[in-house]
């Protein structure tokens, strides 16, 4: 256990630098920088060399690099104060430190993220159990036409729907914001349940479909008639035998889907015009602010990456015919 | 949950073989008993399920409308670039009212204008919609088709050679598959365009449409990697592949001839689900603003302005999402009918 958690960090490391470094060659190779546009339409050479040398954009690009991935590290200093260890380094455009930016934003993402990901398993799985048990009755398609419709919804579609109604026209909830949980759990939840349902809802169709389709397909396996065969009842079958089987599957999907959820979250926030992290993200892209989109996509593939490590130690938890190794 | 293990094995290599087939043609004369390719059996279930026809057709009546555009708005004598609201060539018929909003019912429909017209500027809503599916189908057609193409090398070679380069071509899939993807879509778009065009000028739209091929295309082939490797995988062992070998086929002999067919299943299962999300992804980034920007009309663009309108003018969401749902449902219903009709076994 420890020597593949050992093993997962240092390769989700080296992924993280390589992701680093595919990020930065990508945005410095492209022919336009942030001096550039920073500096305008009718700019003088010696004006463009001061903003480059204030941003230390003038210093060789390999050395730009490392004084970026060291300085995740160990700190950096700029002109204008010191940056903690995990250093992003400094926005070009607004000049603060992003990772503290990044701790600003994020927990918004995260929110809206964990809301959805708690739902969805829940009410997705045990929907989806339900369809399977009761095959084939009014509950089963029900639930069977319900999941094929609503995973067809697009977040950016069905969220302004939902604002239209219970914001717009009804005035029954106020306009989706953001309260930091540790401030005001209620609050918190109050501003964001519109956000988080609307997420969860497409992801809870697509997860009940899965659920489903997993649940059926266990029940039809030989080990599962042979129970019912020598006299198990059958619900005893059903939860120890056909349902712990099932989850696999939709844990290993739930590990394929991981940066689809936290996409979800970004989607998820533009629709409803939150500050979360995919605002970020296109501020830093529009802007050519390097430093920014650095610490967006790191810290999007950390959250990934760390996810990920969590998901298969649960895999080897359900199925104990997988083995750390 | 289907393994593309699993749906290989509803189409026998041999029956593929061309010696097999002339002699199910001598049988057909004799006995009337129809040797059927697994293609053929393949269509054959096909037919019989009723969603997976029905969805087909809609599928295809999307690919025409798309294709037809210029034509359908020649009828409704629209177009999707003019102001409606503001050119004067149409003050004699006024589309918007005083606020910028639309006249008359659910969002100005009229005889001139079908599906209304969008606030503030007064375009005609029914000539943006079928131009701006052609745009979103048949760029996704393309990404799709290519990345479709990347995926089925790099699976292929890493399932064949295995050892070493499948070793490393899984770490390179892998590396690829933890960016975190939107947030990569959203942040090279602006980086990509600049490769072409000076970021102060205009960026034509045909620019705009290759960045968007790039960066889809960049992130998009994994998942075809993984399948048509783990199936290429289980292949490569299987008895017949093994015949070629000791018969002295040539790589690519074995490859085009013994293993190409056997994953023509998987990949057009694959091939269905992946099409609309790929539109999906294409809708997004100009839903986000950093894919096709005004003027060129675009279904995901449709999805940005209707948010914005959707608290003074909510009708003018209602066609464009109204008929991304109807694709993506039907879309989806094809995917399932065409999983079932290659393998069998699986019950829904």
């Amino acid at each position: 256990m420890l020597q593949f958690i050992i093993r997962r960090t240092v390769g989700a490391i080296v992924t993280l630098f390589l992701i680093g470094a595919a990020t930065f060659f990508l945005f410095v190779a492209a022919p336009s920088d942030y001096a550039s546009l920073a500096c305008g339409r009718d700019c003088s050479p010696a004006r463009l060399e001061d903003i480059r040398e204030a941003l230390g954009l003038n210093l060789p690009i390999a050395q730009q690099f490392w004084d970026f991935m060291s300085g995740i590290v160990t700190g950096r200093d700029f002109p204008d104060g010191h940056c903690a260890a995990p250093c992003l380094g400094q926005s070009f455009y607004s000049g603060d430190m992003v990772f503290d930016t990044i701790m600003d934003r994020f927990p918004l993402t995260l929110s809206l993220t964990a809301g959805a990901m708690i739902v969805f398993l829940t009410v997705g799985i045990g929907a989806g159990m339900i369809s399977a048990y009761r095959r084939g009755s009014a509950i089963d398609k029900a639930a069977t036409g319900a999941s094929m419709v609503l995973s067809s919804m697009q977040i950016y579609f069905l969220g302004p729907i939902v604002l239209l109604i219970f914001v717009y026209s009804t005035g029954w909830v106020e306009d989706p914001k953001y309260v930091p949980f540790t401030e005001d759990p209620f609050g918190w939840l109050a501003g964001l349940w519109i956000p988080m349902a609307v997420m969860a809802t497409i992801f809870t169709a697509q997860y009940t479909r899965m659920a489903r389709a997993s649940l059926i397909e266990q029940l039809a396996e030989e080990h599962v008639r042979t129970a019912r065969a020598k006299g198990m009842p059958k619900k005893y079958v059903f939860f120890r035998y056909a349902w712990r089987g099932s989850l696999i599957p939709i844990v290993t999907v739930l590990g394929i889907d991981l940066s689809a959820l936290l996409g979800g979250g970004v989607v998820t926030e533009i629709t409803f015009s939150l500050q979360g992290i995919g605002r970020l993200a296109v501020q830093g892209a529009t802007t050519k602010d390097l430093p920014l989109t650095m610490g967006v996509m790191l810290f999007g593939a950390f959250f990934i990456l760390l996810l990920n490590i969590l998901v298969d130690i649960v895999y080897a938890w359900i199925d104990p015919r997988v083995r750390l190794s | 949950m289907t393994s593309p293990t699993k749906a290989e094995g509803s189409g026998s290599t041999v029956a593929l073989d061309p010696e097999l087939e002339v002699t199910s043609e001598v049988t057909k004369g004799t006995k009337k008993l129809e040797g059927r390719s697994p293609g053929q059996l393949m269509w054959q279930r096909f037919k019989r399920d009723r969603t997976g026809m029905f969805c087909a057709g809609v599928v295809i009546f999307y690919f025409v409308v798309a294709l037809c555009a210029p034509l359908l708005t020649s009828i409704s004598g629209t177009n999707p670039y003019t102001l409606y609201g503001q050119d004067p060539t149409y003050a004699d018929r006024p589309v918007l009212d005083d606020f910028g909003l639309p006249l008359g019912y659910f969002g100005g429909v009229s005889a001139d204008h079908w599906f209304g017209v969008e606030p503030q500027y007064g375009r005609d809503l029914f000539a943006m919609l079928v131009y701006g599916m052609r745009t979103s189908l048949f760029m996704a057609l393309g990404v799709t088709t290519l990345l479709m193409l990347t995926g089925i090398i790099i699976g292929m070679v890493g399932g064949y050679f295995g050892g070493r380069t499948d070793y490393w071509l899984g770490r390179v899939t892998d590396f690829f598959l933890s960016f975190p993807q939107q947030l990569f879509f959203i942040a090279f778009m602006p980086v990509v365009t600049a490769f072409f065009v000076d970021p102060r000028e205009e960026t034509p739209t045909y620019f705009r449409a290759l960045a968007i091929l790039i960066v889809l295309w960049l992130l998009g082939w994994m998942g075809m990697a993984r399948i048509v490797r783990s199936t290429v995988l289980s292949l490569r062992e299987r008895e017949f592949v093994e015949a070629a070998k000791v018969a002295g086929a040539s790589p690519g002999r074995i490859v085009r001839k013994e293993i190409l067919p056997n994953i023509v299943s998987p990949i057009l299962i694959q091939f269905t689900y992946q099409l609309p999300s790929t539109i999906l992804s294409i809708a997004f980034l100009s839903f986000a603003g950093v894919g096709f920007v005004e003027p060129t009309p675009d279904w995901g663009r449709l999805f940005a302005a209707g948010a914005k309108y959707a608290e003074q003018n909510p009708a003018f969401m209602f066609f464009p999402g109204v008929a991304l749902v109807i694709f993506i449902l039907c879309f989806n219903l094809l995917g399932d009918s065409v999983r079932d009709a290659f393998d069998p076994k699986s019950g829904r």
